[in-house]
């Protein structure tokens, strides 16, 4: 698997009539999933987070890709 | 300072009550002759209901204010009579740059998309679009605009209403059947009657500058996050007509307005930000704080609220004015069919309904764009941070990037209006919709579909040949006293007899409306679809008219 660079968010049985719409959707989730949060705690819900979503992509080369890209604006 | 604009100064009159000491009972008053309450004398003219506006001041709105129309917008002026002067005066533009601390990340263009009279935005100081609007409401009849006439009491009984208004002759009292509240965020009217808006404040200030650029300046937007010139803010820079660039600079909550307002606090900030010695002068500053709150419906027994004193929003998206002008065509025709009694007043709920759902849209999108621009928490700044660093190579990063989304109309998907699709067809032209617009020609002129539609109810009914068409059963199209036009979109150039046939030169209304010859669109008169089919059945139009107009 390829990592994959270009916009790719959507939910299934959502019609969107606007490009924006699906990663805006997304991003507040997550900005919201943070609310109330003390920093630590949302450092600590940042790395749960990507734990849950490294074992459901499973590939361990997009992983390696992906932490490359990551780290190279760090 | 220096002026680029007259502030045109409007004449008071006498108001007749107050000339012949008699109480008039008025079909509908509209307070306030600002963009939307102007929109909405000329809608209601339009749909022949003579309408008087109040109006407090003697002049346009100072300062750009509102900047950007997009293309919704602009639709609804040309059927007003103004788009033509809008877009003449208005600036164009389509690339947009982003820059993020010391860098450009990336920049974009809208190359609009073909095929629709109207670009997807111009931008223009609010007072040009006012003075055109008062212009044209001035030619009109029907509009009796009064200056200087500043409502200061309102009573609602179920019947109709009574303001009474305060002019330079003194008091006097005005009775209505109806009262369109069109006096903006601080809503006077709203206030009167004791009405609750609600949502929320955002802790923030802008401070905003009108600069004349004596330099050639690109006709672009630039949007900063986080600049060396202005640190840990943002700042927004747009082209507006005759060489004005409007300049938003977040100040934070602590900052003092009165202070910062001060040209030599402000020259400063701008000079930083041009980074050279391009000659500028300041025409305009001002500081504003926003919120993003709405009514919990817009009407009110016999009181009808439209734009900002029915919803605000913030402004990183343009959804005010553009908003507000889509209230008063919504509201427009759905009060015309109640004042003939040809609809029953519940109509009026639709109008609420389906501006909510806009409106609840808009706030939506707005308020995210507002999150994203000043993050409200270290987190949300790291995240934010991450995305303008990804979004300069990657570009699923750049679709993260929320510097204020292009204001778009409400598709109305779940309005008690629409009649539910029975047969399939792609596209986005579903019931709720507002149309999309297409090239056309009739009788050898080239046109825009938009310009045959409008103001009424129509059929459009899509045909091979227009010879085929059965005229007598099209012109027969009455609902119940509700008369439904027909609009024959035809694939070959023929004029069909006494009905309007428009030629589909280019293909591209078959192509938006996914048509195969038969298929019918219910179009309401503030050009959305309410219903459509793959064939003409008169029991079916019939239902989905009374459907339309709130009858079932």
């Amino acid at each position: 698997m390829v990592l994959n660079l270009n916009p790719n968010l959507s939910e299934a049985g959502k019609r969107y009539f606007n490009a924006y719409s699906p990663g805006d959707d997304f991003y507040e989730l997550l900005i919201g999933a943070h609310r109330d949060l003390s920093d630590e705690q949302s450092e600590l819900l940042n790395a749960r987070l990507i734990l849950l979503l490294a074992n459901h992509i499973g590939d361990i080369g997009t992983l390696r890709e992906a932490l490359a890209v990551a780290r190279e604006g760090v | 300072m220096l002026k680029t604009y007259t502030y045109p100064k409007y004449a008071y009159r006498t108001p007749p009550e107050i000339a012949s000491g008699k109480v008039l009972k008025l079909p509908v008053v509209v307070v306030g002759a600002g963009p939307v309450g102007l929109g909405m004398a000329l809608d209601l003219d339009l749909q022949g209901i003579p309408v008087v506006l109040l109006d407090e001041d003697d002049t346009v709105s100072i300062g750009s204010r509102g900047v950007c129309y997009a293309k919704r917008a602009l639709e609804i002026l040309d059927r007003y009579g103004v788009g033509d002067a809008v877009c003449a005066k208005g600036v164009s533009w389509n690339v947009g740059r982003t820059f993020f601390r010391e860098s450009e990340v990336y920049n974009f263009n809208l190359v609009p998309e073909p095929d629709h009279h109207r670009p997807g935005m111009v931008n223009l100081q609010q007072y040009y679009l006012e003075e055109y609007l008062v212009t044209q409401a001035a030619s009109r009849p029907g509009i009796d605009l009064r200056w200087t006439n500043k409502v200061v009491s309102v009573a609602q009984a179920a019947s109709g209403v009574a303001l009474k208004v305060e002019t330079p002759d003194g008091m006097y009292t005005v009775e209505a059947d109806w009262l369109i509240a069109a006096d903006g965020a601080r809503s006077p009217i709203r206030r009167m009657l004791g009405l609750e808006v609600e949502g929320k404040i955002f802790m923030d200030r802008f401070l905003i500058a009108d600069v004349v650029m004596k330099a050639d300046f690109p006709a672009e937007r630039w949007f900063w996050f986080d600049p060396p010139f202005h640190p840990n803010q943002s700042v927004l820079l747009h082209k507006q007509t005759d060489s004005v660039f409007r300049i938003d600079f977040q100040l934070g909550w602590d900052a003092d307005p009165e202070e910062e307002k001060k040209p030599e606090n402000v020259l400063p900030r701008i000079r930083a930000m041009l980074g050279d010695e391009r000659e500028f002068e300041l025409e305009w500053v001002s500081v504003y704080t926003f919120q993003c709150r709405r009514m919990g419906r817009f009407n009110h027994g016999r009181v009808l609220f439209v734009g900002d004193a029915a919803h605000q929003v913030s402004p990183f998206g343009a959804r005010g004015a553009n908003s507000g002008l889509q209230d008063a065509d919504n509201l427009g025709w759905k009060l015309k069919l109640v004042v003939d009694g040809k609809a029953p007043a519940s109509l009026l709920d639709s109008y609420s309904e389906e501006r909510v759902y806009a409106a609840d849209e808009n706030l939506m999108n707005s308020t995210r764009s507002t999150d994203f621009i000043t993050p409200k928490s270290r987190a949300s700044r790291t995240f934010r941070n991450a995305a303008l660093g990804l979004a300069k190579d990657h570009a699923f990063g750049r679709a993260l990037v929320n510097s204020g989304r292009l204001s778009v109309p409400s598709y109305l998907v779940a309005s008690s209006l629409n009649t539910p699709d029975e047969d399939s067809f792609a596209g986005r032209m579903l019931p709720g919709a507002p149309m999309d617009d297409a090239p056309i020609e009739q009788d050898g002129i080239p046109g825009w579909l938009l310009q045959s539609t409008g103001n009424r109810f129509q059929m459009m009914v899509f045909v091979d040949d227009p010879a085929t068409v059965d005229v007598a059963a099209l012109s027969a199209l009455d609902c119940d006293g509700i008369r439904v036009e027909p609009l024959i979109i035809s694939r070959r150039a023929v004029s069909a007899d006494s009905l309007a046939c428009i030629y589909d030169v280019r293909g591209v209304t078959y192509q938006r409306y996914d048509a195969r010859p038969g298929t019918a669109y219910l179009i309401r008169p503030d050009q959305h679809v309410a219903a459509r089919w793959r064939g003409v059945d008169a029991a079916k139009l019939r239902a989905a008219v009374a459907r339309a107009c709130g009858r079932s």
